[in-house]
């Protein structure tokens, strides 16, 4: 069966960076406790992006349209967040 | 009328052609997921900034043990759900129907461990509108973390029963060489959706269990 070597490889990788992000939560570094956590994330989804959802073989314009979903969520998350993390007086009260 | 394995269905010229307008669909629709969640993960954002001291206190209240076990579950589901691609296309039918069985499996067992949560939830009073009490100070912001806690943690069980129904279709309708082969692309296309819900997973556990837990 092909890819079995490289499935289980990042099924272990998977479960180890599980590990080192909830440990990595109790490590008293304030902000970067959020920030460690999230870059933990993004590797965890890429591995899985390219290893078991096979990305990078399938057709060019997947890779298109899956680079389009999240570069449009970036557009959310940049626009959205640059309002509410300079307006003062949110929230009310 | 039983079709031969190298046909393609009637609207397409080749196995290829099928196989490609298939997987592009999925990521048409998978794009379109990624907004979805992104919107609530932007609220969840938004309140985390404007409340870090209640957000902090309520994630503390979640049940982390469980998160992680259940984190771990769906990893490897993912992994039992990677191999029955696999096992599609080097067409071994029983191995391949084996594999989605676990796959439902453990997808059942995610769920299994995210009702417990539920239930543990409800008797320590964490749940919004229904039953929720919190230190005074920190009460409403808090119950608004439960809130998107149990907004995107039910969207997602939503969307892994999906999943679980659409493992157990595919495994009773594994005869002969339905999806072995050249004919795997159904197979595929049901794990790159699998395998995403296991992506929003990724993002809303560090999000919902981990905040505040250094402090």
């Amino acid at each position: 069966m092909s890819g079995l070597r490289a499935n289980l490889l990042v099924w272990l990788a998977l479960l180890v960076l599980l590990g080192a992000t909830t440990g990595g939560a109790y490590l008293p570094i304030g902000r970067f406790n959020i920030a460690l956590a999230l870059t933990i994330a993004a590797i965890k989804a890429a591995l899985v992006l390219i290893v078991f959802m096979r990305l990078w073989e399938g057709p060019r314009l997947a890779r298109v349209f899956a680079v389009a979903g999240f570069f449009w969520l970036g557009i959310l998350l940049w626009l959205a967040g640059g309002d509410y993390l300079t307006r003062h007086g949110f929230p009310p009260g | 009328m039983p079709r031969s394995v190298e046909a393609s269905a009637i609207q397409f010229v080749t196995l290829a052609q099928q196989r490609e307008a298939a997987t592009l669909g999925i990521w048409v629709f998978l794009a379109t997921e990624v907004l979805f969640f992104g919107g609530m993960i932007l609220g969840y954002a938004v309140y985390r900034w404007s409340y870090p001291e209640a957000f902090a206190a309520a994630g503390r209240h979640t049940a982390i043990v469980l998160g992680t076990a259940n984190t771990a579950v769906l990893l490897t589901s993912s992994l039992t759900m990677a191999l029955a691609v696999a096992a599609a296309e080097a067409r071994r039918r029983r191995l391949l129907v084996l594999l989605l069985l676990a796959t439902a499996a453990l997808g059942c067992a995610f769920l299994g461990i995210k009702a417990a949560e539920y239930l543990k939830d409800w008797h320590e009073h964490l749940v919004p509108a229904l039953n929720f009490t919190f230190e005074p100070r920190l009460a409403g912001p808090a119950e608004l973390f439960f809130l998107i806690y149990f907004a995107t943690t039910g969207l997602h069980a939503i969307h892994l029963t999906i999943g679980i129904v659409v493992m157990l279709v595919l495994a009773a309708r594994s005869r002969h060489d339905r999806y072995l082969g050249p004919r795997s692309t159904t197979v595929e296309i049901a794990g790159l959706y699998w395998h995403f819900v296991d992506i929003v997973w990724i993002f809303l556990f560090p999000l919902l269990y981990l905040g505040g837990r250094s402090g």
